[in-house]
């Protein structure tokens, strides 16, 4: 048995639900810590970040299941929903803690939306993953047949524009956001035809499995 | 000596500033120079030698030279100055400064007539500062104000906190405090000051010039290209605090709102 198929096993042993609770359990960790001075004399922006950070972290997560199976055969395709959900988990707790805990006022939320374009940029990032959870159920998938596939490839968009989204609020110059930028931009291409050329994981790239993206 | 809060007779708020704690003051900072992160300051800056401490002073001044920290100290008078900070990022404290008007220090010095501008630096020391190994803006650190900016009764040289020598994340040994303007202006760790007669560069503005002002005054009607300056939140207020309104030249209009007549504070932001 080789490592990957020792991974595969262990993994396969792991429940769904626990990848839920694991992972979503940093939401009300960072609250509680915001509430109890774990975050600092300032705990709003704080909060906001690091919930926007894990939003990225499980992004990138969630796009490295189908090229760590491509190319590793490392199988996490069981826990792609669940990581899927987990991101827009985190987004919208971002985004919540923006509006109510941040912004504030409804008048400069909306003026925020148009005006600023890092925040435009965010909240497209945000429309466009609606549809993904709204659709992340087994009788969407079977509805939409091969077209659920393809609605599901607004994830890469929405990944851009959520680094983006990072990289233009940084003050000065950064290198958190040009990392993640890298690694959903180097995610992203390993998905175009040209890897497939570089060897033996031409064979496990072409089979076909249910919404793969 | 009592809190200067509003300058006395030309304030019409008759509120006390309730300043912020030791802790909040000194463990949520921007000083680039030891990381980006709020406590990366607290948590690194006290690799930082500052005894030693020298200052130069040159430029278009009767005397120039080098003079130590002590040699400063030795000639100026600290009263305490409880002012408002305001950060460019939206956010604000009240800290109970203990310092010097900045207008003894030049005059001391002797500025020459020609000299419109003040201009500082602070201390680039890579071996002591882990923040200065990324290009995160251009270093070393410097800051400028018009001649009458710094000469202003309420511009000081902050050399300590609640009585206490100033922390080193707080700009130790000296560092500028202008409180109607955002706090980046209140440059830290200083150890250049120079009299021109140009506008000198500043750290931000070179950054960019559209987001960042050479004047940099508080400005609720000015807002940041990425965010409003309207509001703020008062630090230590916790997770659910409202914000607050920004006040026009960050409370300080009745003292500086003079030294800007006639001037589009919207083009020189």
């Amino acid at each position: 048995m080789t490592l990957t198929d020792q991974a595969n096993a262990l993994l396969r042993r792991v429940p769904v639900w626990l990848v839920y609770i694991v992972c979503m359990a940093g939401a009300p960790w960072l609250f509680w810590l915001g509430v109890s001075g774990g975050l600092g004399p300032e705990p709003v922006k704080g909060l906001e970040r690091e919930l926007g950070e894990l939003a990225l972290k499980f992004l990138v997560a969630g796009l490295a299941v189908t090229p760590l199976r491509r190319f590793l055969g490392l199988n996490l395709m069981r826990f792609r929903r669940a990581i899927g959900l987990v991101t827009f988990f985190y987004v919208c707790c971002h985004l919540l803690v923006w509006l109510v805990l941040d912004v504030q006022l409804l008048a400069q939320i909306w003026a925020d939306i148009v005006k600023r374009p890092y925040i435009t940029v965010g909240m497209a990032a945000f429309v466009l993953l609606v549809p993904l959870a709204v659709t992340s159920n087994n009788r969407s998938v079977r509805r939409l047949g091969p077209a659920w596939r393809r609605l599901h490839r607004l994830v890469y968009p929405a990944a851009i524009l959520g680094g983006v989204h990072y990289l233009m609020l940084a003050k000065g110059f950064r290198i958190e956001p040009l990392v993640y930028l890298a690694l959903i931009a180097g995610l992203l291409l390993l998905r175009l035809p040209f890897p497939r050329l570089l060897g033996s994981s031409s064979r496990v790239g072409g089979d076909s499995g249910v919404g793969r993206g | 000596a009592a809190g200067l809060v509003g300058l006395g007779a030309g304030s019409v708020r008759a509120e006390t500033l309730e300043p912020n704690g030791w802790e909040e003051i000194t463990s949520y900072n921007n000083f680039y120079e030891f990381g980006t992160d709020k406590d990366d300051p607290a948590r690194y800056a006290d690799r930082l030698t500052i005894s030693p401490w020298t200052v130069k002073i040159d430029g278009m001044v009767d005397k120039p030279g080098d003079y130590s920290f002590d040699q400063i100290m030795s000639a100026m008078t600290v009263e305490e100055r409880i002012y408002r900070f305001r950060c460019v990022e939206a956010w604000s404290m009240v800290i109970p400064w203990n310092g010097f008007e900045l207008a003894d220090l030049l005059n001391m010095a002797g500025v020459q007539a020609g000299a419109k501008y003040v201009a500082f630096e602070t201390l680039l020391r890579p071996e002591e500062m882990p923040g200065v190994r990324y290009p995160i803006i251009e270093w070393p650190y410097v800051e400028g104000l018009r001649l009458d900016e710094a000469m202003h009764p309420l511009t000081i040289m902050a050399t300590g906190i609640y009585g206490k020598p100033i922390p080193k994340q707080n700009g130790a040994p000296m560092r500028l405090v202008v409180p109607w303007k955002y706090g980046y202006k209140s440059i830290k760790s200083i150890v250049r000051i120079s009299l021109v007669d140009k506008q000198p560069p500043t750290a931000w503005n070179k950054y960019s010039d559209r987001e960042y002002g050479f004047y940099s005054n508080v400005n609720p009607n000015v807002d940041h290209p990425r965010w409003s300056q309207a509001t703020e939140r008062k630090v230590g207020s916790g997770l659910f605090a409202k914000k607050v309104p920004t006040l026009m030249f960050n409370g300080y209009e009745a003292e500086v709102a003079s030294l800007y007549a006639g001037m589009d504070l919207a083009k020189y932001h």
